[in-house]
């Protein structure tokens, strides 16, 4: 067998992704269904000459994390909804002072202790507004365990390349199943690296919001000295209340990954073409809907999925092109109703309907299948 | 979708029947290139309670990862025999242990009482490794992998020094199985 295949559980297959991608620290709180990413990772990380830490709570695990970012580490923490909500404080940190770090959020049910051990999609719009104050973040929603290993490594990559942090919006049903996984050769894949800045650091600003470009963080302890703080900061880093300097600095977290979003999407499209009705769905809803799919055309209904696994920035302009074509489209989720919002802002005259279950327990594609058929009659 | 095979192991937390789910879809996957999903399903508590571990086997790729229409299912408590077999096919069949379920009042599909209990107590000496035997019913009763393939993948994943007693174990269930299949 020439390629590694191994079966494994979704968090396993992202603590090995993170290894791959060249993760120097790890800092988490143990929480259920997370905890076997941070059991891993303290196996493994130490046995590489890597740093990993339980700290006190989910607050300081993220700090520890920017810390470690700061001093030039790819660093990860991984969590579930209690300790999300615990997490926002510095989530806004980060993307203000453009820390790069990957934060893992195995979604449980909720709100607060809610349904330790089952699943749910309910911390979507958390993951873009949690954190109070305009900014943009990055979410990945993988919908299979080897799906978790890659977008792990390219959640890394994306937060060196931006300067920022990024959200991987797992269940507990990815999370925890297992199944096939085909571990790449590190030549076969891109890793990007953090990099010391082009000057020397005398010349050395750590943020630019006019160029364009995302300036290199430099790493602490390089000879390049820095201020970082959470206060609104011109280029150099220190505080400013200039309306001007406020401004480019608000643009800037939002134009640095809107304006790279051709960089940063990625979904699939599943039988979309001759479709009469569009299913949006991600994670392992989009499991289900696939089968439904299938069900579906079986039974003559033409049925689509478009499939964000970029999830944030929400895909605007592939749901806005097919409602173009496609009149009827379904959002199955494990909510009340989230991402439904996104698509009907998109929605060019077509008629939108939310699936919504919320019991502990995955959607089914039976459940999914009923569904299609009730919208192809109306 | 229909060459979907559907398994189900339930029981109490702390029986092992999640590293059994585990080994089955290991032996599929790894050993003979099928495509295997294991999922499980258990309460906040670290022992006791309800909990189940299926496993999915298809040539196909598997969307849905949770077993719906249960074709094989073997049950270690009471509690969770009640509480699980409604998934069960009417073609399906049930293995329950002789001594620990004894309640059939919902039963479905085909059912088989086996001594698993009575046979780890007699030849293991104890209930370690009642689980293996359960595997090993399974295992030999639907034929979904070979025994060759069954025990790659169980001795990947027992720890050193208890090989013997596992491939102990897991014959007991295979020769449990054939006995059945003999009724």
């Amino acid at each position: 067998m020439a390629k590694n295949i191994k079966l494994m559980q979704g968090n396993e297959a992202i603590a090995e992704g993170a290894v791959i991608a060249g993760c120097d620290f790890f800092a988490g709180y143990p929480i259920t269904p997370s905890s076997e990413v941070a059991e891993i990772l303290s196996s493994k990380l130490p046995k590489i000459g890597k740093v990993f830490l339980q700290m006190e709570d989910e607050i300081a695990a993220l700090g520890a994390v920017l810390g470690a970012a700061l001093g030039g580490a790819k660093a990860l923490t991984a969590t579930s909804g209690p300790g999300m909500s615990l997490k926002q404080e510095h989530i806004g940190y980060a993307s203000m002072c453009e820390i790069p770090c990957v934060i893992i959020n195995v979604m449980r049910g909720g709100p607060s202790t809610g349904l330790p051990t089952l699943p749910a999609q309910g911390d979507v719009m958390q993951a873009k507004w949690g954190t109070h104050g305009d900014h943009a973040i990055i979410a990945i929603t993988p919908s299979s365990v080897n799906e978790s290993l890659y977008e792990t490594i390219r959640a890394f990559n994306l937060a060196v390349k931006y300067r920022t942090p990024v959200l991987i919006l797992t269940d507990e049903i990815i999370g925890h199943m297992r199944e096939k996984v085909v571990i790449p050769d590190k030549s076969d894949i891109e890793i990007i690296d953090v990099k010391l800045p082009g000057v020397p650091p005398e010349k050395y600003n750590p943020y630019n919001y006019t160029s364009g470009e995302v300036t290199p963080l430099a790493p602490m302890g390089e000879g390049y000295r820095y201020h970082v703080t959470g206060l609104i900061h011109g280029e150099t880093g220190f505080p400013s209340q200039k309306t001007d300097v406020i401004q480019n600095a608000q643009n800037w977290l939002m134009d640095k990954i809107y304006k790279n979003i051709k960089d940063i999407e990625k979904f699939e499209e599943f039988q979309t073409e001759d479709a009469d009705i569009l299913l949006v769905a991600y994670g392992s809803t989009s499991r289900s809907s696939r089968q439904a799919i299938m069900m579906a055309r079986s039974a003559g209904i033409k049925a689509g999925m478009f499939r964000p696994i970029t999830i944030w920035p929400f895909p605007d302009e592939q749901i806005s092109a097919l409602s173009k074509k496609i009149k009827k489209i379904l959002v199955p989720e494990m909510n009340m109703g989230q991402v439904i919002f996104e698509v009907q802002r998109n929605a060019c005259g077509s008629s939108v309907y939310g699936l919504n279950v919320v019991n502990g327990e995955p959607i089914t594609p039976d459940q999914i299948y009923e569904k299609i058929k009730e919208i192809s009659k109306i | 979708m229909s060459d979907r095979t559907e398994f189900r192991f339930a029981g109490s937390g702390g029986q092992g029947l999640i590293l059994a789910g585990i080994i089955l879809a290991d032996a599929a996957a790894i050993y003979e290139n099928k495509n295997a999903v294991q999922t499980q399903s258990y309460g906040p508590e670290a022992r006791g309670g309800s909990s189940k571990s299926e496993v999915i086997i298809s040539d196909s790729p598997i969307e849905y990862p949770k077993a719906t229409m249960v074709d094989y299912m073997v049950t270690l408590t009471q509690e969770s025999f009640t509480k699980y077999i409604k998934d069960v096919k009417d073609s399906g069949i049930v293995i329950a242990d002789k001594e620990l379920v004894t309640d059939f009042s919902n039963a479905r599909g085909k059912l088989y009482l086996v001594d698993m209990v009575k046979s780890a107590r007699e030849e293991l000496g104890k209930l370690l490794g009642l689980n293996i035997i359960a595997l090993g019913v399974l295992v030999e009763l639907s034929g979904i992998v070979s025994h060759e393939s069954i025990e790659q993948a169980l001795m990947k994943r027992v720890p050193k020094g208890f090989e013997d007693y596992n491939k102990k174990a897991i014959e007991i269930g295979f020769r449990l199985a054939k006995e059945i299949k003999k009724q």
